[in-house]
């Protein structure tokens, strides 16, 4: 399967975990085998729960509560070829702590909460680099400072005493790597490096990892579920399917020749997105829906006692102008920080733009101008626009049953009571096609794309006209995804729906939008028909945009280095 | 770090000020006054008093005077540092203090200390060896010591020492040191009563404290930072105590604001059975009797407690926590 001269760095054989449980074992993982080879990138891929981070952690050794069952890890020294095997070692010993962090590293997916909050940066590098070199304090810190510079980080002489919330993702997931390379390992494993990251991000740190890797001839385990990143970086794919691995093999076989079903069924997900086709787009009457004109939206700063002029203000929005209009999905895109969310709370009357104008058309066909509180006030506008928000974990309260999240809407509006409102919660549940019968549960019973149906059902209680999802999929694993954004177009021909998708998928957006407006620093810079956007476009950063997009074919990699 | 002592401190005293309008306020709320209730409790126990000296003892403390001047004429006796006069003890209220408030310090102090201590590797204990014996154990007596009041638990213990070891744990002195000057062997001599007030006051604090530090423990050790820590090579003991440990702490000091002065008023039962000369007592029988003055200084003196004690966890916090010391609460 490997054509590597090499010799493995990393052999597993036969591994398997389990979580203990009263009503028996759950196999997290089941007799897993694989080799990992220096200077080669090997990905994981598979759904969550499949069981790809529990593999990365039984490398470790890491794995409590759970314990690994069955099987070996062995560890072997490029120099002198000497074996260590790992799974034997007690979890806290000194041999398998020697190895930890000098010769396999690791780096998360959320790069704020993997590192601790109320330590800088520069004490948490040089505490790993004190525990496997013999430096001195001075000399520890010096090569923290050296790890920051080799990830790329602006005056690490500065950059090693500051915190991590000080810091941007991107920065944060290069202080990681930093901190993960500051000891040379021979094994980097990567758990979704990049999933909470935007594209253009995203690409900035494929590329660093893999020119550490050609410079330091590191074996990458990559972790994630975003096929485009496999098919980017990877030279051997290992597929996951519940705790076992069902195909493995090079990234070009895997790709264009998959054995597996679940392999073809990945690949047809991701590419399900990228060669979709143009829906003919809805017919379009007179007015718009929503036509913001002209907004100019700014947080912080104070006014001068002398002249109106606000000073050191950060600006969201600058001069926005865009129209809905009605059954449309028009997608807003853009990186973190480029005003997208700002926009829908603008919407939402939750914030107020120093100048301009958001004209909605209500259902009586009454202009309200969104930039009013008095548009607010007697609470129509709140039944027209509803929100999907992006955490289906964080936005459902747990303490309350399906039923009561969903019929809460109603009854605040005094819509439905009794045995109606039971009727109508059940019609809703079934509609986003979750079964009736699942009303008494609390949200911790659904899974990830569940809780999005149900937060997609609270949303359409009120029959809306507009609804605002603010990166509602991104949470989500692909096949979920999918699902939601078909669930999301049928309910827009159901119910005549206008819907406002902001998200920083490129892919998604191609898919699901009729219409798609590219963000950048708080303006609009591009605004076309999403297919025309997303394979055309006319714009500069919208085309950088666009290039840093992964996509799922290795015989197109599109990444260069810089 | 001057400049934000200085606003602290002169937003202090006028928190002060106010507090002292409140307290005057708050004694002077039920009917009547000191010398009503005073002639109160001399009838109901037979006596007759003269109505001259009713009238001497309403002039001499302007009784009949306005609120306004009555609360001035206290607060500029505050400002010179007298503090009053206790009509219930019949001594200056300044007296009273310097003769308790070192011992109460020091009860209520150690109190605290053995609360912490005992209740630090407890708390870290129970929440990294969740659902062992071990920590049901703790999880259980943390219960009993909430769930029993503490007077109970004191005539418990006094019981328990009298009929067992034939000792009696009343009192912080034998007799024969009550009245003595300090010396070792006095010193020696509270040593040995010490303990048993302070047991008791420290049991349903040190519970509490134990199920704070454990449930704000476990919401620490599953955060991603502890992963990180382990897969650098670290020790488990040490990726503990260094990581979660540290931040799951945050709460706690935060609370060392108003744990002195909850623990002086919470106290007073298990003073009153143990038998114990510190501020406590006082401060209920000054309340009862409103002795104006006396009870007017007392509840000052634990607002000014509260406020040092804020202060203190407040510097404390931003030295151990960079998000608040550079002024951003959970940047995301």
């Amino acid at each position: 399967m490997n054509q590597s001269s090499n010799e493995p760095v990393l052999q597993v054989r036969d591994l398997s975990v389990d979580f203990p449980h009263k009503d028996g074992a759950f196999h997290a993982i089941e007799s897993l085998s694989f080799d990992l080879y220096p200077g080669k990138t090997t990905c994981f891929v598979g759904e969550s729960g499949s069981g790809k981070s529990v593999t990365a952690r039984a490398i470790m050794n890491i794995v409590d509560p759970a314990i690994i069952t069955q099987g070996s890890v062995t560890i072997i020294d490029s120099k002198s070829q000497t074996p260590l095997e790992l799974t034997s070692l007690d979890t806290d010993s000194e041999a398998i702590r020697a190895v930890r962090g000098a010769r396999i590293a690791m780096i998360f997916q959320e790069p704020m909460s993997s590192l601790s909050p109320v330590h800088t940066i520069g004490q948490q590098i040089i505490e790993a680099i004190l525990l496997h070199q013999d430096v001195n304090e001075a000399e520890a810190r010096k090569r923290a400072i050296e790890a920051l510079a080799a990830v790329h980080i602006h005056s690490p002489e500065r950059a090693v005493d500051r915190y991590p919330f000080e810091y941007s993702g991107g920065m944060r997931q290069r202080a990681m790597i930093a901190m993960a390379i500051a000891c040379e390992p021979d094994i980097l494993i990567a758990d979704e490096p990049t999933t909470a990251l935007d594209v253009t991000t995203q690409a900035e740190i494929l590329l660093l990892i893999r020119e550490l890797q050609r410079k330091k001839g590191m074996s990458v385990m990559f972790i994630t579920h975003d096929m485009g990143v496999v098919a980017e970086i990877a030279d051997d794919v290992a597929v996951m399917l519940n705790g076992r691995i069902v195909e493995h093999g090079e990234v070009d076989q895997i790709f264009h020749a998959p054995t597996h079903p679940y392999t073809r069924k990945l690949i047809d997900a991701s590419l399900g997105l990228e060669q979709s086709d143009a829906r003919p787009l809805p017919a379009r009457p007179d007015t718009p829906l929503i036509q913001i004109d002209d907004i100019r939206l700014q947080f912080g700063g104070h006014k001068s006692w002398f002249s109106k002029t606000v000073h050191g203000a950060v600006v969201a929005l600058e001069s926005v102008s865009l129209s809905l209009w009605p059954g449309e999905i028009l997608g807003i895109v853009g990186e973190s920080g480029s005003g997208k969310t700002s926009l829908g709370r603008v919407l939402m009357g939750r914030y107020k733009p120093v100048s301009g104008n958001v004209i909605y058309t209500d259902r009586q066909g009454r202009e309200r101008d969104l930039t009013q509180a008095a548009s607010f006030r007697d609470k129509q506008v709140y039944r027209e626009i509803r929100m999907i928000f992006q955490d289906p974990y964080s936005s459902l309260n747990p303490r309350m049953t399906v039923e009561q999240i969903i019929a809460e809407p109603l009854k605040i509006n005094g819509l439905a009571s009794g045995h109606e409102l039971r009727e109508r919660v059940a019609t809703l549940l079934e509609r986003v096609g979750l079964s009736a019968s699942m009303m008494e549960r609390y949200p911790h019973a659904f899974s990830g794309g569940q809780r999005q149906r149900i937060g997609i059902a609270r949303a359409i209680a009120l029959e809306p006209r507009v609804i605002i999802a603010d990166e509602s999929t991104s949470a989500l694993d692909g096949s979920v995804r999918a699902q939601i954004l078909d669930l999301l177009l049928d309910l827009r021909d159901e119910l005549g729906l206008s819907i406002i998708f902001i998200a920083h998928d490129i892919g998604v957006v191609r898919y699901l939008c009729d219409r798609v407006a590219v963000m950048h620093r708080g303006r609009v810079v591009e605004t076309g028909l999403a297919h025309q956007v997303c394979d055309a476009p006319i714009d500069s950063y919208t085309q950088r945009l666009i290039a840093a997009v992964p996509r799922p074919d290795p015989r197109q990699r599109g990444l260069r280095s810089v | 770090m001057t400049l934000y002592l200085a606003r602290r401190l002169v937003t202090m005293l006028l928190t002060l000020l106010a507090l002292s309008v409140v307290v005057f306020v708050v004694i002077q709320l039920p009917p009547g006054d000191f010398i009503t209730s005073y002639i109160a409790r001399l009838s109901g126990s037979g006596e007759t008093i003269d109505q001259a000296v009713i009238d001497t003892l309403r002039e001499r403390y302007q009784m009949d005077a306005p609120l306004l001047s009555q609360y001035w004429a206290w607060l500029k006796g505050m400002l010179h540092g007298e503090f009053g006069y206790s009509f219930e003890m019949k001594l200056p209220v300044s007296e009273i203090f310097s003769e308790r408030i070192g011992i109460s310090l020091a009860v209520e102090l150690l109190a605290v200390v053995v609360m912490w201590a005992v209740a630090i590797p407890i708390g870290i204990y129970s929440a990294v060896k969740q659902y062992s014996l071990g920590d049901y154990f703790a999880t259980v007596i943390g219960f009993f010591g909430l769930a029993v009041p503490n007077f109970l638990f004191a005539l418990i213990l006094m019981y328990i020492c009298y009929v067992w070891f034939g000792v009696t744990i009343t009192g912080l002195f034998s007799p024969e040191y009550m009245n003595a000057k300090w010396s070792l062997a006095r010193f020696l001599d509270f040593a040995q009563h010490v303990w048993a007030p302070v047991l008791v006051i420290a049991t349903a604090g040190t519970a509490q404290l134990v199920r704070v530090l454990r449930a704000n423990l476990l919401d620490e050790l599953n955060k991603p930072y502890v992963l990180t820590a382990r897969a650098k090579g670290l020790e488990k003991r040490k990726v503990i105590m260094r990581y979660p440990v540290r931040v799951a702490m945050n709460p706690l000091v935060s609370t060392i604001g108003w744990v002195l002065p909850t623990v002086i008023s919470s106290s007073f039962v298990t003073a009153i059975v143990l038998n114990l000369p510190t501020l406590s007592p006082i401060l209920l029988r000054a309340l009862l009797s409103q002795d104006m003055y006396l009870a007017g200084a007392l509840i000052l003196f634990m607002g000014v407690l509260t406020m040092i004690g804020t202060l203190i966890s407040d510097l404390l916090l931003a030295w151990i926590d960079p998000r608040i010391r550079l002024g951003m609460v959970g940047a995301n």
